[in-house]
């Protein structure tokens, strides 16, 4: 396990809501004007699994991320993260709450090195200010040592250990993606949201990717996917939540979803061609 | 690569070189302004002290600007927040004369809550954007000075403030000589060891902040703002503390120039001295320490070394053609141009800063727009 999992084990068993599922969407409307882009989204996400969300263009996906992750507040409803609110709260205490987010155009500190990279996503769990800093007295030096410790295991854990002092935007991109994924796990989530994480990655990435989410599961991160590519979802999640035009429109299974018509009616349209 | 092997290690690893080298440096150091005032003349003391002055300025303006990457034009507000209050609190303008231990820090703390007061209204500001507010800023503060001596005589307006105590430390007043082991220390002698003192702990500063969990914060804002806060960063308070970080170095800055000057007036702090102070920063190589250091040197001392072109032309062509005043500001302007050419990072760029300008395929840069804000 990595030390991140442990935390998160850790922290999640200290509560009395273990049995709960870690996280519920309850009924997140948000409209911009006159378009209402999510209308009453209900979903819940059990702890250990990997939980998709699709739907095609526009429908809502990446508001709804947006909300999740803080950086939109809903105009209805509420998201709870392990019985704590997360909707209304600001991004970074989102993170400390237990959510780390990728992003779909890759938003690294590019002119930073792999490592300096993952050390800022340290950030929330370490504590050392500006005393600490000038002063740099025992507790801040065993800090600072810790987080170069686990930053290291953590880019060791997604694959490009060998990159920690080049500039992330020196990285291939498939490494870039991954360096994210690391950075996220550096802040101890309990759950890791990936906003199209194989976007513009070719097959034998792709494939490489999910080796690594799995992985993550394994170690007891809950996670969520946002996502176009099916072979993707579908090989990867335990469930799916579909979108349309800001509505659930199926939950379940891959194989359920699959086969529900309506999903199908979004997907390809309703009239035979 | 062990640029995060932890610096006591690096260290121990080659203490002899390091205390060898420390040693020589502070002899070096100790004995400058002898040896300077032995060849150059005593006023080059004076220019030395200046030097060390624009120095802290320069890297309390780096930690705005180099580290944190929010562009300042108003930095010398916090200079002349710093200096006005030790010529309000050590001189007969109220007839108070506190002890330069305590109007130095309170104005270091005065400074960063300037800072502060200029910060929250511009958190959600970049760029071009924050530069004009910045710059408003500083105006503002010296036109509040400007003005101050109606209806209640606070600043002496444009006249100033004047008969400012020089700065005593431990009963030695530095403004008058000393002789001490049978060596004689002029006025700008005893500041220059003062002033070289706390150069040295804001150097120090800098240094442990640059390469700490706070130093990360402020880069990764610069780099990206929504990503930093996406891992947690408090971006306000982060950015917050940049500013008055950077300020109070401005604050320690200006009450030991108040002192030394004996004289304040809203003269010193006007928008050119704020760009003089960016153009250290920018020129030395902003984002690194050497660089910065470097870039306040020669900027306070080239254009006093370039007055003595009178004496050049006097020498070569046996008379004056250009009056030395004018030539001077335009020799300094051509540099300026021909560095920023030639090394567009700065004469000492900082690592990241020269991997920046490289030409290396720049693989994020086109994904690098930001969400809600504009980024140069």
């Amino acid at each position: 396990m990595t030390p991140a999992a442990d935390r998160a084990a850790a922290r999640m068993s200290d509560s009395p809501t273990a049995v709960e599922p870690l996280l519920h969407v309850e009924g997140i409307s948000k409209h911009f004007g006159g378009l209402r882009a999510l209308d009453d989204i209900r979903f819940s996400i059990r702890a250990g699994e990997i939980f998709g969300l699709i739907g095609p263009n526009g429908a809502g996906k990446t508001t709804l991320f947006n909300v999740m992750t803080s950086l939109y507040t809903p105009d209805a409803g509420q998201v709870l993260l392990h019985g704590r609110r997360l909707s209304g709260v600001k991004p970074y205490q989102a993170v400390k709450l237990g959510l780390a987010r990728t992003f779909q155009n890759i938003r690294l500190f590019a002119n930073m090195t792999a490592l300096e990279n993952v050390l800022v996503g340290r950030h929330v769990r370490t504590h050392a200010g500006l005393l600490g800093a000038v002063l740099r007295g025992r507790v801040t030096r065993e800090e600072e040592a810790d987080a170069g410790r686990r930053a290291r295991e953590l880019l060791d854990y997604v694959g490009i250990g060998a990159h920690a002092h080049r500039l992330a935007r020196h990285l291939a991109y498939g490494d870039q993606r991954r360096l994210e994924i690391a950075r996220a796990l550096a802040t101890d989530p309990l759950i890791l949201a990936l906003d199209e994480p194989a976007a513009g990655m070719n097959p034998s990435e792709t494939a490489a990717l999910m080796t690594l989410l799995n992985r993550i599961r394994a170690d007891g991160i809950t996670l969520l996917l946002i996502e176009h590519d099916m072979r993707l979802v579908m090989g990867l999640c335990d469930r799916i939540a579909v979108l349309d035009y800001g509505k659930k429109i199926a939950e379940g299974a891959p194989r359920t979803v699959q086969n529900d018509p309506r999903v199908i009616e979004a997907y390809l349209g309703s009239e035979p061609v | 690569m062990n640029r995060f092997r932890p610096a006591w290690q690096k260290i121990k690893m080659d203490r002899r070189a390091v205390l060898l080298a420390g040693f020589l440096i502070v002899m070096a150091l100790a004995v400058l302004p002898f040896v300077t005032g032995g060849l150059l003349g005593r006023s080059w003391v004076r220019i030395l002290d200046f030097a060390l002055l624009y120095i802290m300025l320069a890297l309390g303006l780096n930690i705005v600007v180099g580290y944190a990457g929010l562009l300042d034009l108003g930095y010398i507000a916090f200079y002349a927040v710093g200096a006005y209050l030790y010529a309000l609190l050590a001189s007969p303008q109220f007839g108070v004369h506190w002890p330069v231990w305590a109007v130095i820090p309170l104005g270091a703390v005065l400074a960063a809550g300037f800072g502060v007061l200029l910060g929250t209204p511009t958190l959600k500001l970049r760029g071009d954007y924050l530069a004009i507010v910045t710059l408003g800023f500083g105006e503002i503060i010296r036109i509040f000075l400007n003005n101050l001596n109606t209806p209640v005589n606070i600043t002496n307006g444009p006249q100033g403030i004047s008969l400012i105590d020089p700065i005593a430390v431990a009963g030695f007043s530095l403004g008058e000589s000393h002789t001490l082991l049978g060596l004689t220390f002029p006025a700008t002698y005893g500041y220059y060891y003062l002033f070289l003192a706390l150069t040295a702990a804001i150097i120090f500063v800098s240094i442990r902040l640059q390469d700490s969990r706070i130093g990360r914060a402020w880069v990764a804002i610069r780099e990206d703002e929504v990503a930093a806060a996406a891992m947690g960063i408090n971006t306000r308070n982060i950015k917050l503390l940049a500013f008055a970080m950077g300020a109070s170095f401005g604050g320690i800055s200006g009450g030991l120039f108040a002192g030394f000057q004996g004289f304040v007036s809203p003269e010193s702090f006007t928008l050119f001295e704020s760009i003089i102070v960016l153009c250290m920063v920018v020129l030395g190589g902003m984002g690194n320490i050497a660089g910065v250091i470097l870039g306040a040197l020669l900027l306070t001392i080239f254009p006093e070394a370039l007055r003595y072109l009178g004496e050049l032309q006097q020498m070569l062509f046996g008379r004056v053609w250009v009056d030395p005043n004018n030539l001077r500001m335009l020799v300094f302007g051509i540099a300026l141009v021909v560095i920023m050419i030639f090394r567009p990072a700065g004469l000492l760029p900082s690592v990241r800063r020269k991997r920046e300008f490289s030409a290396d395929p720049d693989v994020l840069g086109h994904e690098q727009e930001s969400l809600y804000d504009t980024r140069r």
